[in-house]
């Protein structure tokens, strides 16, 4: 599961290191530090980080090997697509 | 505009069954063909890159993974969308032939196009001296390899670590070496770190950050040689004031050279500042003439800004390469009429010693600043950048919420000072100060060759030393 925060429109409002902690963390009052692959069980935490992002700043990539390794194929509300790109 | 671009129906053509290569699979390529499939585009698409890694992203490299939280390898791009291409990774271009549209490369191979995307970016400089710069120990940090190389050589937990230069590379790095708890000493050549980027005010913040955290900072020093031990690792650094610094670590972050090399002789305008392009980034060929089937985006790029006097600027910047490669495709697959000009605002974060720096705009521009907000003392502000009575740019430190303010401002080309109050206190007063830019005619690399006096049998040549 791959991800990108653009840190332009990141604003450090840590909803995501609230929601998926063990993928995003702030370091100090602002700055974001993310793992930019995160496993596959973190998957639904990391979905509904990227929903409330407040400047929709996190792109998620689920590749298929992912949804192979899912172990509940039950879609988080308002993320995701089938062929894998999330915005 | 109605969907038929040309007359002819090449461009339609085009789209169907064209041939588009893409020269450098980093973000801006891989981005450019997400938005070229995403238009529309049917044909053959061909991604080139010299590293055999899929597109992958830089910033962690000298952050989370410098860390220990991220690996170097766990950094490939997520993607927008599937793009079909044939990817041709791990051989580079090494060259272009305009009139017959096609790329060669180092196997041998060669690739025709109909339309080529340039975005073969930059790479770190390296230390000028490639014997010293070969010593164990010694690294350099722009690849996905120099990160994994760089972050195993700091868990191994050396005694020292020298950064060479002081720039936001070289801070974000000497900061995750403080915070592994290792020794790090940072040679910089300029009065203060950042002072080419931010200015010698905030440079001056950027300085007590570093001292505060523990870093052996020396500045107003270059390094002039390094060491090594008859077992060819690095052990020492000599410095310009006569000092030596014992590491066994060193990493020279001195800036970026442009990947355009591989365009000599080719007839493109390219050379080490870049290949510039028009604002709908199609590149220029040496006579200054644009052409109309190649284009450029990202790092390598240089293209005229209407907003900033219709400067040539090139930008190192994550979030210029997203842009301009959108533009780029997007004007690739369009008409004269449908083409839009790249006109995003400069715009770049870092993240060192714990503290959020983010910055919109030109700053280098900027003659004058004023703190707008909070204060230089708590390290938590915004400043605003003057250029003759216009804001031209704006740095937070831990204040990034204000920053797409700003951005505003720049746009409507609002005056400087701000005639905004805020409710801020402002200890340090509502009066600009000078920015505080090296001067430019002041080598920044190594030594020069100035000339003076004005005919030929007076024309004296002065040897300047790095100093």
């Amino acid at each position: 599961m791959r991800l990108v925060v653009d840190l332009n429109r990141c604003q450090g409002y840590a909803q995501c290191a609230f929601l998926a902690p063990d993928v995003f963390a702030m370091h100090g009052d602002e700055s974001l530090l993310y793992n930019p692959e995160a496993d596959p069980a973190q998957r639904e935490d990391v979905m509904r980080a990227v929903a409330a992002c407040p400047v929709q700043a996190i792109l998620l990539e689920i590749t298929d090997e992912d949804m192979a390794n899912m172990v509940a194929p039950d879609a988080v509300a308002g993320a995701g697509s089938p062929s894998g790109g999330a915005r | 505009m109605t969907s038929t671009g040309t007359h002819d129906g090449s461009l339609e053509r085009l789209k169907r069954e064209g041939r588009i290569v893409v020269v450098g699979a980093s973000l801006a390529g891989l981005r450019a063909a997400e938005t070229m499939r995403e238009k529309g585009f049917a044909g053959s698409l061909t991604m080139i890159g010299d590293e055999p890694y899929e597109p992958y992203d830089r910033p962690p490299l000298s952050k989370q993974v410098l860390l220990g939280n991220a690996v170097a390898d766990h950094t490939a791009l997520p993607r927008r969308r599937a793009i079909e291409a044939e990817w041709r990774l791990g051989v580079p271009a090494t060259g272009l032939d305009m009139a017959a549209r096609r790329v060669e490369l180092g196997n041998g191979d060669a690739v025709e196009y109909d339309r080529l995307l340039i975005a073969t970016g930059v790479r770190a400089r390296p230390w000028p001296n490639a014997e010293e710069g070969a010593l164990k120990g010694v690294f350099v940090l722009r690849t996905r390899d120099d990160g994994e190389g760089l972050q195993r050589a700091l868990a191994a937990g050396p005694r020292r670590v020298l950064v060479i230069g002081a720039g936001f590379t070289g801070s974000e790095i000497a900061s995750a070496c403080r915070e592994r708890g290792l020794d790090v000493t940072v040679a910089e050549r300029g009065d203060a770190p950042l002072v080419g980027a931010l200015g010698g005010v905030i440079g001056a913040v950027a300085a007590e950050m570093h001292r505060e955290n523990g870093v052996d900072l020396r500045t107003g020093v270059m390094v002039t040689s390094l060491e090594g031990d008859p077992s060819g690792r690095v052990r020492a650094a000599h410095f310009s004031d006569g000092s030596t610094v014992e590491a066994d670590v060193v990493v020279v972050s001195l800036g970026a050279q442009r990947n355009t090399e591989w365009l000599s002789g080719s007839g493109l305008g390219a050379g080490p500042r870049g290949i510039a392009c028009d604002a709908g980034c199609r590149a220029f060929d040496i006579r200054g003439i644009v052409t109309d089937d190649i284009y450029v985006a990202g790092d390598v790029a240089r293209s005229p800004h209407a907003l900033f006097g219709y400067q040539f600027l090139s930008l190192e910047h994550w979030g210029n390469a997203v842009a301009q490669a959108d533009t780029a495709a997007h004007n690739m697959l369009s008409a004269s009429a449908d083409r839009r000009p790249h006109l995003w605002v400069p715009a770049f974060w870092s993240s060192q010693f714990g503290v959020n720096i983010k910055s919109v705009g030109v700053p280098p521009m900027g003659t004058e600043i004023l703190i707008t907000q909070g204060s230089l003392a708590e390290r938590r502000f915004a400043a605003a950048y003057g250029y003759q009575g216009r804001l031209i740019a704006a740095v937070t430190f831990d204040n990034c919420r204000w920053l797409p303010f700003y951005e505003q401002q720049i746009e409507a080309t609002a005056p400087f000072p701000p005639p905004f109050s805020t409710v801020d206190r402002r200890p340090e007063g509502s009066k600009p100060l000078p920015a505080d830019f090296p001067d430019p005619s002041v080598p920044t690399h190594g030594p020069t060759i100035t000339l003076s006096g004005y005919s030929p049998a007076d024309r004296k040549m002065t040897f300047t030393p790095g100093r």
